[in-house]
């Protein structure tokens, strides 16, 4: 659902000019749901992108290398797409990280997922999607990216499957040849199922700039588990201050980093990428209220803390959506009349004509909204 | 009949709440157990329609090198209108499938379970004149809220024909022998026109003026309509032909008029064939038609009542209920109109054996018996009188 269309008319010159003629021929359809017949690579319509190979980082996650079709654009090391997933016959969506430098020649690129206990969709693409499947997938978005030009000194901080963003910044700046002195203090359960690491520890031994340090959460040769810890940090990289730091990890980590970082007044220097929106308490005394949707005509009642992506979905609406964590503003609508609140802040929407990103805001009292 | 709603059958309150209770859950059960494989069916047959679609065109003008002008063998009228009908052909049924068996049912919400952005209610247009969501609004929430109400359903005889002796006679239903025909040859244009406004217009309720900006969206999608099968691919072929017709003496404007053709004939193909599974689904014999005072305030069971003994289904092997859009699976159609439609075969014998248990009947035949009804019935109430429907034993 709402992954970002392609616009053939936007830009294109005379492929666009050609297509719309060859779509008076295919009205009411168009010329891209003809050629998608050939090969699903070329449409315009939509982009999918074609699984061309799998690989089996740890025990349960697999690193999908994806073929995409026309109009993709060159993603940033850092960044994420959208990927729609059928799962039994529904369509969802989820965000995932691209694991690949953007370096690569043969203009395909990877994502790196790692099936959670429970999760349906992410167990699905681990386990089922198979060479040769065409799957949605919608253009690199996020801005977790390191800058162009500027010489920084990066440390990493990743735990788990986030290594994702930074496996691919790494591999590009290797590949580009302009790794600056970096560190990077990796997170995950043991040495074996470290996803990429192998190839971090190459990278380790290999780039004399590079350094890694590996901590392993499930009991370490001293017996106990190491968390993320201030006095760790000074340990590792005692000049933490003087660096950037990019960190991706489950929220628990990214908040620890996130209150040493302000403690130090350097929160300008630490760049956060989430796999989920970390939602502020609801307050016990949160109620809701009767909701609009004022396009389809319905009115449903609604508690204060149910988003309101999944009270027009209960109500039998299908509006567009993408990551359902408040990043890709895929859900987005206008709020028309009442108030409600932002699940992540806490804090209150109800100016008339504000923005409403359904999927992390829930009714706070009665609400109309232009779905 | 007691205090209990003036419906055509002998059952009380609580028996049709039951029938009613039944049916949902038959409903339920069914929506349940949606998944892949109806995904898979639906992806497939648009696939496979858009091939037919694509690869009849193609025929078409494959057979354009066979005219007699051309210097080989196989040239010749004969072999060019074999190929020429096959490639017809397949666009005919690429036509019927699009429009029957996906894009009704498509607009029918049946497949936006699966929120897929491709295959979703509100955004698929369809390959005929009328614009989807007039239609739906014609048919969805008129015809499928107001089934066989004489009066307020629109599709009860389509505002020119006498279906069912509740119908009073006017003198110009004498000709509906010949609308009949009509509709049946341009049923694409009649569905296009079946507007309420229409018939406000005639009836000098609203000024034309009024309902223009509807007529300019209906032309507009009928401009897009003519002017795919009447210039774009008729045109190309022409403008093919005009270097060749340096060396092969054939004149680039038959060639226009051939593939005009065969588009015409193709169009034609999908008109009949939908009109004839169509007027089987409500006009052939022992299908019953309710006035408003019957319906007023019907309870859920009660609609399921009216829609069964409303509707008509045609027997007939697998292809047969694909080919008519699994509108030969009428009655499930009308009980469950959200339904996938590729479910509706399953539920059928669940749906017939409730009715047997109610002593309901299931009208059920053979496409010439509910057809030939359906002739003959419009050839009878083209004159006052008619019979209605047996009402069941009161006992």
């Amino acid at each position: 659902m709402g992954l970002q269309e392609p616009d053939p008319k936007a830009g294109g010159g005379w492929l666009a000019k050609l297509s719309s003629i060859t779509d008076m021929f295919a009205y009411p359809l168009r010329t891209s749901h003809y050629v998608e017949l050939v090969n699903p690579l070329w449409t315009t319509h939509r982009m999918q992108a074609r699984v061309m190979d799998v690989w089996d980082e740890t025990k349960d996650a697999r690193t999908i290398t994806l073929k995409p079709g026309a109009n993709w654009r060159l993603h940033r090391p850092g960044q994420h797409i959208r990927v729609g997933i059928p799962v039994e016959g529904r369509h969802y969506t989820r965000t995932y990280t691209i694991s690949s430098p953007p370096e690569r020649d043969d203009g395909c690129f990877t994502i790196t997922v790692k099936a959670i206990a429970g999760g349906r969709l992410s167990h699905h693409i681990v386990r089922k999607l198979k060479v040769g499947d065409y799957i949605p997938v919608g253009l690199p978005q996020g801005d977790f990216y390191l800058p162009d030009a500027s010489p920084i000194q990066p440390l990493f901080i990743t735990a788990g499957s986030g290594i994702t963003p930074a496996m691919s910044m790494l591999r590009s700046l290797i590949l580009q040849e302009r790794l600056p002195e970096t560190v990077h203090i990796h997170y995950a359960p043991h040495e074996f199922d470290t996803i990429f690491g192998r190839e971090l520890r190459q990278m380790d031994a290999e780039q004399p700039l590079y350094k890694l340090h590996e901590i392993h959460t499930h009991r370490n040769e001293t017996g106990g588990a190491e968390r993320f810890t201030r006095e760790g940090l000074e340990r590792l990289c005692p000049d933490w201050r003087e660096r950037d730091c990019y960190a991706c990890g489950p929220p628990a980590l990214l908040a620890a980093i996130e209150e040493i970082w302000e403690e130090a007044g350097l929160s300008h220097r630490l760049h956060i990428e989430r796999f989920r929106a970390e939602l502020a308490p609801i307050p016990k005394d949160a109620v809701g209220g009767t909701v609009r949707f004022a396009n389809a005509d319905l009115a449903v009642d609604a508690d204060g803390e149910t988003n309101l992506l999944r009270v027009a979905e209960d109500a039998g609406l299908n509006p567009p959506h993408g990551c359902r964590m408040g990043i890709c503003h895929t859900c987005n609508t206008t709020l028309k009349s009442g108030c409600v609140r932002d699940l992540r802040s806490g804090d209150f929407i109800n100016e008339p004509g504000a923005t409403v990103q359904t999927c992390v805001c829930a009714a706070a009292g009665d609400c109309e909204l232009a779905l | 009949m007691g205090n209990r709603k003036p419906l055509p059958v002998n059952l009380t309150d609580e028996q049709i709440d039951e029938f009613g209770r039944e049916m949902d859950s038959i409903y339920y059960e069914t929506l349940e157990s949606r998944g892949d494989r109806d995904r898979l069916y639906i992806l497939r047959l648009i696939r496979t329609q858009r091939s037919l679609a694509l690869g009849g065109r193609l025929v078409i003008y494959a057979s354009l090198f066979l005219l007699p002008a051309w210097p080989h063998a196989m040239a010749g009228w004969g072999t060019t209108l074999i190929v020429m009908g096959l490639g017809v052909l397949m666009l005919g049924i690429a036509k019927i499938l699009e429009n029957m068996e996906i894009a009704h049912n498509v607009l029918h919400a049946q497949w936006d379970w699966m929120k897929d952005p491709e295959i979703q209610s509100n955004t698929w247009e369809w390959d005929t004149m009328s614009p989807s969501d007039r239609w739906m609004h014609s048919h969805n929430v008129v015809h499928h809220t107001w089934t066989n109400v004489v009066g307020k359903d629109l599709d009860v005889g389509y505002g020119i024909m006498r279906v069912t002796p509740m119908q009073p006679w006017k003198p110009h239903y004498l000709l509906q022998p010949v609308y009949f025909l009509l509709l049946m040859l341009f049923f694409e244009e009649g569905v296009a026109l079946h507007e309420q406004a229409l018939i406000d217009v005639l009836e000098r309720k609203k000024k034309v003026r009024e309902t223009l900006p509807l007529w300019k969206k209906i032309g507009r999608k009928v401009w897009g309509q003519v002017r795919k099968d009447y210039i774009m691919w008729p045109g190309l072929a022409a403008l093919v032909a005009v270097p060749i017709s340096f060396f092969v003496p054939e004149s680039p404007l038959t060639v226009f008029l051939l593939v005009a053709a065969a588009n015409f004939v193709a169009n034609l193909i999908r008109n009949v064939w939908a009109f004839i599974i169509i007027f089987c689904g409500h006009f052939p014999d022992d299908v019953y038609n309710f006035t408003p005072e019957q319906v007023e305030g019907e309870s859920r069971g009660q609609w399921y009542v009216r829609q069964l003994l409303g509707s008509a289904n045609i027997t007939g092997g697998p292809l047969f209920h694909v080919m008519s859009g699994n509108l030969s699976h009428q009655i499930e159609h009308h009980l469950f109109p959200d339904l996938c439609s590729n479910r509706y075969p399953e539920v059928a014998p669940r749906v017939r054996a409730l009715a047997a248990r109610y002593g309901l009947p299931y009208n059920t035949a053979p496409l010439w018996r509910q057809f030939g009804t359906t002739w003959l019935n419009n050839l009878r109430l083209a004159f006052p009188g008619g019979k209605l429907p047996p009402e069941p034993a009161t006992g």
